[in-house]
C-alpha cells in the first residue's frame, strides 16, 4: 500500500507531536509511530524543562548557553545551543498556552527548580532554572501535545514500525513502515520526512530506556548511507535503581538528596560537589575500590532528610517508583542505586532547521529532517545538561517542522524508486523465513551484557576491541535467529528480532567511535587516554556503515562566545 | 522461586477460541509480573503478545486482568500474586492477539470529551498566572496515563459499552477543573447525556484498578456536581 503526504512525521514523541502541531497548518501530514503516541518515552521524563524565565531569581538565556556548552565539554556547536537556549522561553510559554499544568510560584508563575549544571552569571552558583510539574514534566509534555494533537486532527498511523528510509541522490523521496495490526508493509511517499524515533539505550542492560528504544530511525538512516554523529558518547545516569535502570531524577538531587558509599560519606564532594554528570565514573570508582553497598555494585541515595513534605508534593513519582519496585519507604531507608544508560548524544547529523547532513561539509539531504534522541545538531557535544533534552525535542521539532513546511510548499514530491519497499520486504521474509537455532532474546541478553562491561561508563582499546569481536559472534549468531512466530498480525517477535538488528548497527558504530575517539571527553571516558585532547579531538566524529567497515570522517566544532576551559565542578 | 503463569491465550490466525496456556517458570519474587511475561515470550514462546514500553509504569501499555483485577503488569510484583497467576486481557475490549486488546474504541471516548485545553482570550505575552491552590484543584486528574485500567473493571461500562467510562471523565475533568481553560459548553453537553457520567454507579472499581492512584470516582463525583450546579 502507497500513502501520499506532504510530510510524513516518523515518531510521536516531545520532537515528533511539535512537529506535527506545527506542520498541522501547513498541509497533510500523517505521524507514523511504533506505539500509541502517548506511550512515547518523552512521557517518562522528570526533572524539567531548562528555561531562563527568571521566575524565581535573575536569569539569563546566555548563562544557560554557557552551563550547556560548558556541560558538553565544549563539543556542542556552540550557535546551535544559542538557539536552544534562547527558544526554550518561548517554547515553555507555548507549552502554558497550549495548558501544560505546570507546578506554580507563590505569583502564580510557572515553578522552577535548581537542576545540576545549571548555574548564574557563568558559573558562580546554582540558579533555578528547570521548569517542573511536580516530577512528571514529560508525561505532563507528552500529554500536552497529545491533546493538542486531537485538538489540531493530528493524522496518526499508530503502531507502525519504521523499516526504511528511502533516499536517492541525495533527496527522500518518502518511508517504508511495518503495520503491525496487519503485518502488512506500507509506503509513505512524502515531501519530507521528519524523523523522530529517539534513542537507542536498549543496548546497556541497565537502562532507564523504555523497551522501545532501540534507535530503529538512527539504523535505517545508517543503512541509507547517512551517517551518525557522536556515537561514542552516551550518557549514563548517576542515579538509576539497582539492577532495574529505572531512574530516579536529578530532581532529587535538586532537592537536596544525597549520594552515599557503604561508610554514608558523601563521597561525591571528594570528586565534584555541584555536577552530578560527573558521578557516574565517581561511583564506579567507589565500587570498584570496594566502597559500594555490602561491597556489591550499588551506592544508596540518600532522601530520608528530605521531609514528607518535598517528597510528596516534589518528588512524588520517584519516591512511588521506589516503593512499587524495591518495597522500600524512601523517607526512612535510603534507596540502592547505580548508574543507567539513559540518552544517547549521538546521532542523525543535522543543522540547526533540523535537515539531515550527509558529510563534514553539511551537505543537506534534501527533504529529511530529524529531531530529537535520534538526531544531533550537536547541542549536547560530549555530555548532555540536565533537563536540555526537553528542550532539544521542543525546539528542533519546531525548527524542522517549520523548515520542512517552507520546502514542501517549494519543492514536489520525488519520484519514489521502482520498488520503494524491497529492501523492506527482503529484511522481513529473511526474518520470517528464519530457520535458525538462536533466540532473539539470548543474543540480546549478550549484548546488552557485554556493552554494559565493555562500552560504557569506562572504556579503553583492550575491551573496545574485545567487543569488536564479541559484535562479530553477536551478528553471525543473528544470522542463524530462530522465530516461533510466523503469523502477520502483530507479530511482536518479528518487530524484536528487526529492533535488535537495529541495536547490533548501532553498537558496531558507538565501539568503533568510541575506539578511534583516543581522548576522554564527556561521557567519553577512556581510561588509557585519561585526558580531553583539544588539539587532536575537538571536532565531531561522522561514521558511515561501508562494506568494508565503518568509516570516519570529522565535522570542525562550531564555537561562538566560549573557548573551551578545563572542566571543574 | 517457582510460579506458574496461567495466561488466556487467542491468536486470531489460528484459534477457533480462547484457551489456557500453563508456562511454569523460575524467577525472583522481586521480579515484577512484566519481566516473567518477558521470560515467557523470549525463552519459550516467542508468539505470546502483550504491550509493553517503559517497564515502570509510565507509558501505560501494559494494563491487564491480573489474578482477576485490573493493574500493570509492569508495576506487580511476583510475591504478591502468588505461585500461581492468572492473566487474563482487559475485560470489555475486543481481544486481538493473546493480552492484546482493540483500544481504538477507548481513545474514540477519550477524544469524544474533547480532552484539550481550550482558550479564547488572547495569549499573554509570558505565562497566564495560575495560583497553587488553583493548579492543585486538578492535580489529581493530570495523573492519567490513559492505560484503560479503571474503565475496563466498571460494570456500568460492562454493562453499556456506549458509557464514556471512567477514564475519560477523568480527563474531562482536568480541563473542567482547569482555572484557566476556557471551554464552558461544550464538555457539559457531552457528559450530561444518558451515555456521560450519570451512568456511573459509585462502585469504586476504578479507584482500586487506576495505577496512578487517582480518586477517579471523587473525579466524576466532582463533575457530577458541577453540572447538577452549573459551575463551568
Amino acid at each position: 500500500m502507497i500513502h501520499k503526504h506532504d510530510e510524513v512525521i516518523v515518531g510521536a514523541g516531545g520532537a515528533g507531536l511539535m512537529a506535527a502541531l506545527n506542520l498541522s497548518t501547513h498541509g497533510r501530514v500523517g505521524v507514523i509511530s511504533k506505539l500509541y503516541p502517548t506511550r512515547s518515552h518523552t512521557g517518562t521524563a522528570q526533572g524539567g524543562i531548562g528555561a531562563a524565565l527568571g521566575n524565581h531569581e535573575e536569569d539569563h538565556w546566555e548563562w544557560h548557553v554557557f552551563d550547556t556548552v560548558k556541560g558538553s565539554d565544549y563539543l556542542a556547536d556552540q550557535d546551535a545551543v544559542e538557539i536552544l537556549c534562547r527558544e526554550a522561553i518561548e517554547t515553555v510559554y507555548e507549552l502554558e498556552h497550549w495548558g501544560l499544568p505546570f507546578s506554580r510560584t507563590e505569583e502564580g508563575r510557572i515553578a522552577q527548580r535548581p537542576f545540576g549544571g545549571h548555574t548564574k552569571e557563568f558559573g558562580k552558583g546554582p540558579v533555578r532554572r528547570s521548569c517542573y510539574a511536580a516530577d512528571r514534566t514529560g508525561h505532563m509534555i507528552l500529554q500536552t501535545l497529545y491533546q493538542q494533537g486531537i485538538k489540531n486532527q493530528v493524522h496518526f498511523f499508530n503502531e507502525y514500525h519504521l523499516l526504511d528510509v528511502l533516499i536517492t541522490d541525495g533527496r527522500c523521496a518518502g518511508v517504508v513502515a511495518l503495520c503491525l495490526a496487519t503485518g502488512e508493509i506500507h509506503t509513505f511517499h512524502a515531501k519530507a520526512v521528519l524523523d523522530a524515533t529517539g534513542g537507542c539505550g536498549r543496548m546497556f542492560r541497565v537502562t532507564s530506556n523504555a523497551h522501545s528504544l532501540t534507535g530503529d530511525g538512527m539504523a535505517v538512516a545508517l543503512r541509507a548511507g547517512v551517517p551518525l554523529e557522536d556515537m561514542e558518547f552516551f550518557q549514563f545516569h548517576p542515579t538509576g535503581i539497582y539492577k532495574m535502570g529505572i531512574l530516579l531524577s536529578e530532581a532529587a538531587r535538586g532537592e537536596g538528596a544525597i549520594l552515599r558509599n557503604r561508610a554514608g560519606e558523601r563521597f561525591m564532594e571528594r570528586y565534584a560537589p555541584t555536577l552530578l554528570d560527573l558521578a557516574p565514573r565517581a561511583m564506579y570508582r567507589e565500587m570498584r575500590e570496594g566502597r559500594g553497598i555490602d561491597g556489591k555494585n550499588y551506592l544508596h541515595l540518600d532522601l530520608t532528610h528530605l521531609g514528607a513534605e518535598v517528597l510528596d508534593k516534589k518528588l512524588p513519582d520517584i519516591t512511588e517508583f521506589v516503593r512499587t519496585h524495591l518495597g522500600i519507604e524512601p523517607k526512612k531507608e535510603m534507596i540502592p542505586i547505580q548508574p543507567t544508560a539513559h540518552y544517547a548524544m549521538g546521532g542523525i547529523p543535522t543543522d540547526t532547521d533540523g535537515c539531515v547532513i550527509s558529510d563534514e561539509k553539511n551537505t543537506p539531504v534534501a527533504g529529511y529532517y530529524a529531531a530529537g534522541e535520534c538526531a544531533c545538531v550537536s547541542v549536547h557535544g560530549a555530555n548532555r545538561l540536565g533537563t536540555n533534552s526537553l528542550v532539544d525535542i521542543l525546539v528542533f521539532g519546531r525548527r524542522g517542522a517549520r523548515h520542512a513546511a517552507k520546502f514542501v510548499k517549494e519543492n514536489d514530491w520525488a519520484p519514489l524508486p521502482a520498488k520503494p519497499d524491497e529492501r523492506a520486504r527482503e529484511q522481513v521474509s529473511r526474518v520470517m523465513a528464519a530457520s535458525g537455532k538462536e533466540r532473539a532474546a539470548s543474543i540480546r541478553d549478550a549484548l546488552q551484557d557485554e556493552m554494559m562491561e565493555k562500552a560504557s561508563v569506562f572504556r579503553e582499546a583492550k575491551s573496545l576491541v574485545a567487543m569488536r569481536e564479541t559484535l562479530g559472534e553477536l551478528r553471525e549468531r543473528y544470522r542463524q535467529v530462530k522465530i516461533d512466530d510466523r503469523g502477520t498480525k502483530y507479530n511482536t517477535e518479528l518487530l524484536e528480532v528487526i529492533e535488535l538488528g537495529n541495536l547490533l548497527d548501532l553498537a558496531e558504530v558507538l565501539v568503533e567511535s568510541a575506539l578511534v575517539r583516543q581522548e576522554s571527553r564527556g561521557a567519553h571516558s577512556r581510561e588509557d587516554f585519561p585526558k580531553r585532547d583539544d588539539i587532536n579531538w575537538l571536532k565531531h566524529t561522522l561514521a558511515y556503515r561501508t562494506p568494508k567497515g565503518v568509516e570516519f570522517r570529522y565535522k570542525p566544532v562550531t564555537i561562538t562566545k566560549f573557548q573551551p576551559m578545563e572542566r571543574k565542578y | 522461586m517457582k510460579v506458574t503463569l496461567k495466561i488466556k491465550r487467542f491468536n486470531p490466525e489460528k484459534d477457533a477460541a480462547a484457551w489456557w496456556g500453563e508456562y511454569p517458570i523460575e524467577a525472583e519474587p522481586t521480579d515484577r509480573l512484566l519481566d516473567a511475561l518477558n521470560h515467557v515470550k523470549w525463552y519459550i514462546d516467542g508468539s505470546l503478545t502483550y504491550r509493553r514500553s517503559c517497564a515502570h509504569g509510565i507509558c501505560g501499555s501494559d494494563a491487564m486482568l491480573i489474578n482477576g483485577a485490573n493493574a500493570l503488569a509492569c508495576k506487580v510484583l511476583l510475591k504478591n500474586l502468588g505461585s500461581r497467576i492468572t492473566i487474563e486481557p482487559m475485560r470489555g475490549f475486543k481481544v486481538i492477539k493473546d493480552l492484546l486488546v482493540d483500544m481504538e474504541a477507548f481513545f474514540e471516548k477519550y477524544r469524544k470529551v474533547k480532552p484539550y485545553f481550550v482558550a479564547h482570550s488572547p495569549e499573554p505575552e509570558k505565562e497566564r498566572l495560575q495560583s497553587i491552590e488553583d493548579r492543585e484543584r486538578f492535580e489529581d486528574t493530570t495523573k492519567c496515563i490513559l492505560c484503560g485500567a479503571c474503565t475496563t473493571s466498571c460494570p456500568s461500562f460492562w454493562a453499556n459499552e456506549d458509557y464514556v467510562g471512567p477514564a475519560a471523565i477523568v480527563n474531562a475533568h482536568r480541563f473542567i477543573f482547569d482555572s484557566r481553560d476556557e471551554s464552558r459548553e461544550e464538555r457539559p453537553s457531552i457528559l450530561g447525556t444518558a451515555d456521560g457520567v450519570w451512568r456511573c454507579r459509585t462502585i469504586f472499581n476504578c479507584v482500586e484498578a487506576c495505577p496512578r492512584g487517582i480518586n477517579i470516582t471523587r473525579a466524576i463525583g466532582e463533575v457530577k456536581k458541577a453540572l447538577l450546579y452549573r459551575k463551568f
